[in-house]
């Protein structure tokens, strides 16, 4: 365990590639093989089934060094971890127990099935024998949520120098239904394994975000362009007669998705289309927010299906007669999937029609419009473009429109997670309404971290209350908040819901008084809401 | 006798004002940190220690020097200073009138680092406590274990080809850290503002290691004094963060020594490569056991995790109570 502990030490705390990488790659080969290939399944989000709840491991470490739940939970708002809070509370080891990653996860999932005191036990005895690294990275699998500073990419370029596997190879070797628990770490990279598992997904072709002048992208001719949704980018695949969902995350959803279940009998074998997993009636967008009603949920109710009906808008084709076509130029893919779609007449399945532009100035006139046709901007790409693994500069680009923005005041703060732990960084805001301030949004991220310590001494010394998580704050910070769409909702007081809300800039020059109204809030939302039913 | 007014800690028997922070007529000085011995005031009086410590920051003043145990009556109240074991010349300060007893404690740590002097439990009636780290999450290791830790961390730099930049506030806790460095026996290269108290310290008397100053860019006329700053060890407050002072060290390392590098967050919000968890403040235990050494019947909590360290003392049978100060006002003072 303290091999992991110390990786995950590295990791978290590098501010170097090379040196993540290095750490990686010295771990692998070090670890022991069984260790080995659980890293991979943790660090790509396939750590296993949560045996142990949050609030008992609250309870036995608050029991264990006897304090008081109001201390608990204050230190756990300042640490901003559990896991963390948790190996930081507790009393040093009495001695050491000398047991692998693999012990302790498979022990994890063996006690799934045991009473809560067995569980405790369990639990109990592995802080006893752990020292506060390792306790710290223990906590964190059962309380899941590995993101300690790794990209997929960074763990697939580790893998690929450590086996010699083109890392493109490696990335679809790791993805996909695998069980580490099962599989060890030369059967995984085993490349004929892959042509027995038919779930597997490609890599996603991810796009950069257009930064020049659209006129330096050539000969308008050459590029296609569509309008950008705004869903769950993800592939539906059928093979050897099973339809299977995926979404980038590199999760396998078919299951959330009852709507695609019939697309079974309609969908020839041997193909697998790139596209967006999106709320959707009759070809046109409903607002995000409806996917998110149900995406967490186990079970989706008849009601659910019916409010929040869920389609695909396929866009690209990556197999086709169970040949991979990826280096296929885009307009020969793109021409096969209009043969395809022409013949399929299904309510979850939806083809996107591409735009006709003849000049770069009339691709600007339509991207003007990105918002009247639900669209949050547009996606350029190059004809001849081929279907590469991730994100990748050159033949694809997305061009988003400007967001909305309002200006508000600040008046709730919290305390935030990882490297805000112990800061005042996540912010409630709200509108006017008279002389009545009305809460209408969060948001997290946009100013600098020097902006977030003048607001957090702010906070610090104007918070209201004490106890708790969250401060009352004399309203008199005022900010633009931006965000990039927005529905009706009656979930919320102010009855909106903003999509992707973010800080744009700190309004000083402006006071409580002169920050936008809870008309104006409507008004938005008359002429851009994507008219929600939530 | 005591009470908390806008400019400060104020004894009205006795008209001074303790660590002030709006100018006043006469202030009694608990140790020599900007948030505590501020300019402005009329007179000054602290431990002998802090007295070349308060001139070097705030130049000519009208400061009078005590030492440990010591007493002085002004105005019928008795004062003497004990030691708080924060930084070098750290007091608390007891004063006593008509058999009523108050301690400030200032800022303080209960280990003793072998420099500032070993905090003294002083008994008494009103103690009025610093919470910098007033949470249960702070415990401190022994001072030797981190140093250890330091100079391994050090060591493995030096053997990769990279130069150590250890961030220490340069009171106080760059002295820890120079300790710490001496017995490697490399040379360490000092900001000037660590080189100003390290000298200074010296001149009063204290036996620390010296340490060379970091030249300006005129001065560094070879190569060899050039080459000299590459793979070397560096001692210098948070403030050089980010700052291309940095550069003239070649590939560098970067850690930071405070009590606030206990919590991962923390070292990662920074981008350093590594935080010591080093501080000159009493850690949650070492909180309790000083409040509870003094025997006082009521606490007053100031500047840190005041509500919670306050709450827990009331709902384990100790009269407290929160109060707001000016001290204490950024994390990089630790």
């Amino acid at each position: 365990m303290n091999l992991f502990a110390d990786l995950v030490q590295i990791l978290g705390t590098s501010t170097k590639i090379g040196d993540k990488l290095s750490a990686l790659i010295q771990y692998f080969e070090t670890a022991p093989e069984k260790d080995a290939v659980w890293v991979i399944a943790l660090f790509t989000g396939r750590r296993p089934k949560r045996t142990v709840g949050s609030a008992l491991l609250r309870t036995w470490s608050a029991e264990l060094v006897q304090l008081p739940s109001w201390l608990f939970e204050e230190a756990y708002h300042t640490v901003g971890d559990l896991a963390e809070t948790i190996s930081l509370l507790l009393p040093p080891p009495s001695h050491t127990g000398n047991h692998s990653l693999q012990h302790y996860l498979e022990q994890l999932i063996t006690i799934g099935n045991q009473s809560p005191e067995e569980k405790k036990v369990f639990v109990l005895t592995a802080w006893q024998e752990l020292d506060k690294a390792e306790r710290f990275v223990f906590n964190k699998l059962i309380t899941g949520g590995f993101r300690i500073g790794i990209s997929q990419q960074l763990l697939v370029q580790s893998l690929s120098r450590l086996t010699g596997l083109e890392a493109s190879q490696v990335a679809y070797l790791i993805s996909g239904q695998w069980d580490p628990q099962s599989t060890g770490f030369n059967e995984l990279f085993d490349p004929v394994r892959a042509a027995v598992d038919f779930s597997k997904p490609y890599p996603f072709y991810l796009s950069y975000a257009l930064e020049t002048d659209l006129a330096e992208l050539g000969n308008p001719a050459d590029w296609q362009a569509e309008w950008k949704w705004d869903g769950i980018r993800g592939q539906l695949i059928k093979r050897n007669q099973q339809l299977f969902v995926w979404s980038r995350g590199e999760e396998l959803m078919t299951d959330k998705f009852p709507e695609y279940a019939s697309l079974l009998n309609e969908l020839p074998d041997g193909l697998v289309l790139d596209g967006e997993i999106i709320p959707a009636q009759d070809g046109r967008p409903l607002p995000f927010a409806l996917l998110q009603t149900r995406i967490g949920r186990k079970n989706i109710t008849r009601k659910q299906l019916q409010d929040a009906p869920v389609c695909f808008f396929a866009y690209d084709l990556l197999e086709w007669q169970g040949t991979d076509w990826r280096n296929e130029p885009l307009t020969k893919r793109r021409a096969q999937l209009e043969t395809l779609l022409s013949t399929i007449r299904h309510p979850a399945l939806f083809l996107p029609q591409t735009l006709a532009f003849a000049s770069w100035v009339e691709l600007t006139e339509l991207y003007h419009q990105a918002r009247d046709f639900f669209a949050e901007g547009l996606m350029i790409k190059r004809n001849n473009s081929l279907y590469q693994v991730g994100r990748k500069r050159g033949d694809w680009w997305k061009w988003k429109t400007d967001p909305l923005t309002i200006d508000a005041v600040l008046i709730y703060a919290q305390k935030g997670h990882g490297r805000r732990s112990n800061l005042y960084t996540d912010y409630t805001f709200a509108v006017r309404k008279g002389d009545e301030f009305i809460t209408f949004t969060k948001a997290y991220s946009g100013l600098t971290d020097k902006e977030l310590a003048e607001v957090d001494a702010y906070v610090k010394k104007h918070g209201l209350e004490k106890f708790g998580p969250v401060r009352t704050v004399k309203p008199e910070l005022v900010f633009e908040i931006a965000f990039e769409g927005i529905a009706a909702s009656n979930r919320h007081k102010s009855g909106v819901a903003l999509r992707f809300p973010r800080i744009s800039r700190w309004r000083k020059d402006k006071t409580a008084a002169e920050v936008n109204t809870l008309e104006d809030l409507q008004q938005l939302l008359q002429q851009f809401g994507t008219g929600g039913r939530d | 006798m005591l009470s908390f007014t806008k400019s400060g800690i104020f004894c009205q028997q006795g008209g001074f004002y303790i660590d002030p922070w709006l100018p006043v007529d006469k202030a009694i000085i608990t140790h020599a940190h900007s948030d505590h011995a501020r300019w402005g005031n009329q007179s000054y009086l602290c431990h002998t220690h802090t007295k070349p410590l308060l001139q070097l920051r705030l130049g000519e003043i009208n400061v009078e020097a005590m030492n440990w145990g010591e007493n002085k009556i002004i105005n019928g109240v008795q004062v003497s200073l004990h030691p708080a074991g924060h930084i070098i010349g750290s007091s608390q300060i007891r004063l006593e009138y008509k058999g009523k007893i108050w301690v400030v404690s200032g800022d303080y740590k209960v280990a003793d680092d072998g420099i500032s002097g070993v905090f003294e439990p002083v008994p008494c009636h009103h103690f009025v406590t610093e919470s910098a780290f007033g949470l249960p999450i702070y415990r401190w290791e022994k001072q030797e274990i981190i140093y250890q830790q330091i100079r391994d961390w050090v060591l493995q730099n030096k053997a990769n080809g990279f130069s150590s930049v250890l961030l220490a506030y340069s009171l106080g806790k760059a002295q820890r850290v120079i300790d710490c460095l001496a017995p490697l026996e490399l040379p360490i290269f000092a900001h000037g503002a660590i080189a100003n108290a390290q000298e200074k310290l010296i001149g009063a008397g204290f036996h620390l290691p010296a340490v060379t100053r970091v030249p300006t860019a005129e001065q560094l006329s070879t190569a060899s004094e050039k080459k000299a700053l590459k793979e070397s060890l560096v001692v210098a407050p948070p403030s050089v963060d980010g700052s291309n002072w940095l550069k003239q060290f070649g590939p560098s390392k970067m850690a930071s020594c405070s009590g606030w590098m206990q919590v991962r967050g923390n070292v990662r919000r920074r981008n350093l490569d590594a935080g010591f968890v080093l501080s000159d403040h009493a850690d949650w235990e070492g909180l309790l056991t000083a409040v509870k050494a003094t025997g006082a019947s009521r606490v007053f909590v100031t500047h840190g995790f005041q509500s919670a360290f306050s709450r827990y003392l009331n709902e384990n049978g100790i009269e407290s109570h929160e109060i707001a100060t000016d001290y204490g006002t950024t994390e990089a003072e630790e």
